[in-house]
C-alpha cells in the first residue's frame, strides 16, 4: 500500500479551484478550497456540492442477491423490497465486530448497488466474497451485463468506473430541479432514482452525510466533470471538501468508521442496534449480537460538547480523575461554535449531562455528555 | 505578506519590537497553513516566556498548532479579544490579530532573529 494515492475523476477539477489536497484512504483529496468554515456554513444555509468518488461502489445481483445480502448484512433487507429504496446497513463478523458500514440501495430487479467506505473496498470485497454462495462470479471493475443464468449472485467492484458526487444542503433540490428539467420528480428521502443531469444520465440517491436535504449523484467516472461544472455554475453552490464533511457529519452524531466503530466493536455499543434486524433470521453476527443485546453492552459511544478547545480523536476522557475512555470523533462545531466529539464511556457514565474531563494538550477541559445530534434544526429535522 | 519592520523565527511567529516591549503574533504564512482559527490559548499577564518554548496553543478546524516564544521576557499584556473573535488572526495577522506583548529580558537576542527577506526565503522553500 506505499504505491503512489489515487486520484478521483475530478482531480483536475480541485486544482483548478484551488484546493488543498491530503492523502485520505489512499486517494488524493480536497480537504478544503476556501475554508472548513465557510464551506460548512454554505452547506447549513444553501448548498455545498463534495467530491466522494474515492468513495467504493460495489453492485450485487442474480438469483441469490437478496438471500445472500441478507445473511451478511445487519439490517432487514426486506424493509427495502420496494425498488428504488435505501437502506443504512452494517456488515459484521462472527463475534459482532463491525466491518464496514454501508448504505444499500435496491436499483433493480434481482439488483443492489452497495456504497461503501474507501479505505474498507478491499477487505469488503475479500469478505463478500468468502460469504458468496457457490457459483458466485466476481466480475472486478469492468462493464458487466445482467447475467443472472452466469451464477448465483454476481458482485461487481464499480468503484474505479464510478464517480460520486454529493450535492446538499436547503438549497439542493432545487439547484438539481434546474438540470434534470421539468417533469423530473425527486426520488424521496432514501431513495434512488435514474435521472438525466444536465444531459448526462446519472442515478440520483437522496442520501448524505451532511444532515442538510440532497442527493448524492453516481455518474460514469467520464461524465463527472460536466457534472460538476454545471452544479458549481449556480451561484448557490461552494465546492466543499472532506474537512467540512467531518464537521457536518459530526454535528449531527454520525458515525465514521475508523474513528466511532472497527473491527473491535459491535453495533449495539456503537449506537447502531438500529440498524439490527430483530426477526430477518440469521446473518453474519447475529448470535453475538443478540448475546450483547440480552446482557447489554459495557461500553457505549457517547456525544460530548466541551467548555473549551477542540477535542482531537485519541485525547483521553477523564472521569474523578481515572482514565475512562478516548475521543473517537472530535471536531469545532462551526454551527454552535464549541469543541464536539464522541467517545466509547462505561454505560453507567453514559446518561445525558454527566459530567466528565477531556484531557488536551496543554488543559483539562470539562465536557458534558449529550445525545447526537448536537445541531438540532436543519434543512432535514 | 511579510512587513520588513518586523523579526521572523522559524515557527512562524513574528516580532514588533518598541524600545524593551515586544509584540508577538504568528505570521500571514502561518495563519493560512492553519486554516480558519477557532480558538486561541493564551498565558496570563505576569507569566514569564522563554526563548524557544511553547506559550500557547493555536487551534483551526483541522488541527492544533503550539506557539513558541521567539524572546525571553515577562509577559505585560494579552490579547484577551482572540477569545471571543480568534478569526482576527486570519484576517489580520500582523495587526489586531497580535497575541502578547513581552518586556524583553535582553533585546540584543532579536538580532538572531530573521529579516522579512530572510524568512519569505525560508517558507517559500518550506511550501
Amino acid at each position: 500500500m506505499t504505491d503512489r494515492l489515487a486520484r478521483t475523476p475530478l482531480h483536475e477539477e480541485h486544482l483548478a479551484l484551488g484546493a488543498r489536497m491530503v492523502p485520505f484512504a489512499g486517494f488524493e483529496m480536497p480537504v478544503h478550497y476556501a475554508g472548513i468554515v465557510e464551506e460548512h456554513k454554505a452547506v447549513r444555509s444553501s448548498a455545498g456540492v463534495f467530491d466522494v468518488s474515492h468513495m467504493a461502489q460495489f453492485r450485487v445481483f442474480g438469483f441469490g442477491a437478496f438471500d445472500f445480502l441478507q445473511g451478511v448484512l445487519t439490517n432487514d433487507l426486506r424493509k427495502i423490497s420496494e425498488l428504488g429504496a435505501a437502506q443504512y446497513t452494517l456488515m459484521c463478523d462472527e463475534d459482532g465486530g463491525i466491518i464496514d458500514d454501508l448504505i444499500v440501495y435496491h436499483t433493480g430487479d434481482l439488483e443492489y448497488l452497495i456504497i461503501a467506505n474507501a479505505a474498507n473496498r478491499e477487505v469488503d470485497l475479500d469478505w463478500l466474497r468468502s460469504r458468496c454462495p457457490a457459483g458466485t462470479t466476481i466480475v472486478d471493475g469492468v462493464e458487466c451485463e445482467h447475467r443472472p443464468d452466469a451464477g448465483l449472485v454476481e458482485l461487481a467492484d464499480e468503484s474505479d468506473r464510478t464517480a460520486l458526487i454529493a450535492l446538499q444542503g436547503p438549497a439542493a433540490l432545487e439547484v438539481l430541479g434546474e438540470l434534470t428539467g421539468p417533469g423530473w420528480e425527486p426520488p424521496a428521502r432514501f431513495h434512488i432514482a435514474e435521472a438525466l443531469v444536465d444531459t448526462v444520465p446519472a442515478l440520483i440517491a437522496r442520501t448524505g452525510y451532511t444532515g442538510e436535504d440532497g442527493v448524492e449523484i453516481l455518474c460514469h467516472a467520464q461524465t463527472a466533470s460536466r457534472i460538476w461544472r454545471a452544479l458549481l455554475s449556480f451561484a448557490e453552490v461552494t465546492p466543499c471538501g472532506l474537512g467540512a464533511r467531518d464537521t457536518l457529519r459530526l454535528e449531527m452524531g454520525y458515525h465514521l468508521y475508523g474513528n466511532d466503530m472497527d473491527r473491535g466493536v459491535d453495533p449495539v455499543s456503537a449506537g447502531l442496534g438500529w440498524v439490527v434486524g430483530k426477526d430477518k433470521g440469521p446473518f453474519v453476527g447475529s448470535e453475538a449480537i443478540a448475546r450483547i443485546r440480552e446482557s447489554g453492552p459495557s461500553r457505549r459511544l457517547v456525544g460530548l460538547r466541551v467548555d473549551e478547545g477542540v477535542p482531537r480523536p485519541g485525547y483521553p476522557v477523564l472521569h474523578e480523575g481515572e482514565e475512562v475512555g478516548k475521543v473517537a470523533s472530535g471536531t469545532f462545531s462551526p454551527t454552535l461554535g464549541v469543541g464536539i466529539a464522541t467517545a466509547y464511556l462505561p454505560v453507567e457514565l453514559a446518561g445525558e449531562g454527566t459530567g466528565v474531563v477531556v484531557a488536551m494538550r496543554r488543559r483539562e477541559v470539562p465536557a458534558t455528555v449529550e445525545k447526537p445530534p448536537f445541531v438540532k434544526s436543519t434543512s432535514l429535522s | 505578506m511579510y512587513p520588513s519592520d518586523l523579526k521572523y523565527d522559524k515557527e512562524h511567529e513574528w516580532v514588533r519590537v518598541d524600545g524593551d516591549i515586544a509584540v508577538i503574533g504568528i505570521t500571514h504564512f502561518a495563519q493560512d497553513q492553519l486554516g480558519e482559527v477557532v480558538y486561541v490559548d493564551l498565558p496570563s499577564e505576569g507569566d514569564s516566556v522563554v526563548a524557544g518554548e511553547t506559550f500557547g496553543e493555536i487551534e483551526s478546524v483541522k488541527s492544533v498548532s503550539e506557539l513558541y516564544s521567539p524572546v525571553n521576557g515577562e509577559i505585560v499584556k494579552v490579547n484577551d479579544a482572540l477569545g471571543d473573535a480568534p478569526e482576527t488572526v486570519n484576517e489580520d495577522p500582523y495587526g489586531e490579530g497580535w497575541m502578547i506583548e513581552v518586556k524583553l529580558a535582553d533585546a540584543a537576542e532579536l538580532d538572531a532573529m530573521l529579516s522579512a527577506e530572510e524568512y519569505e526565503a525560508f517558507v517559500t522553500e518550506e511550501a
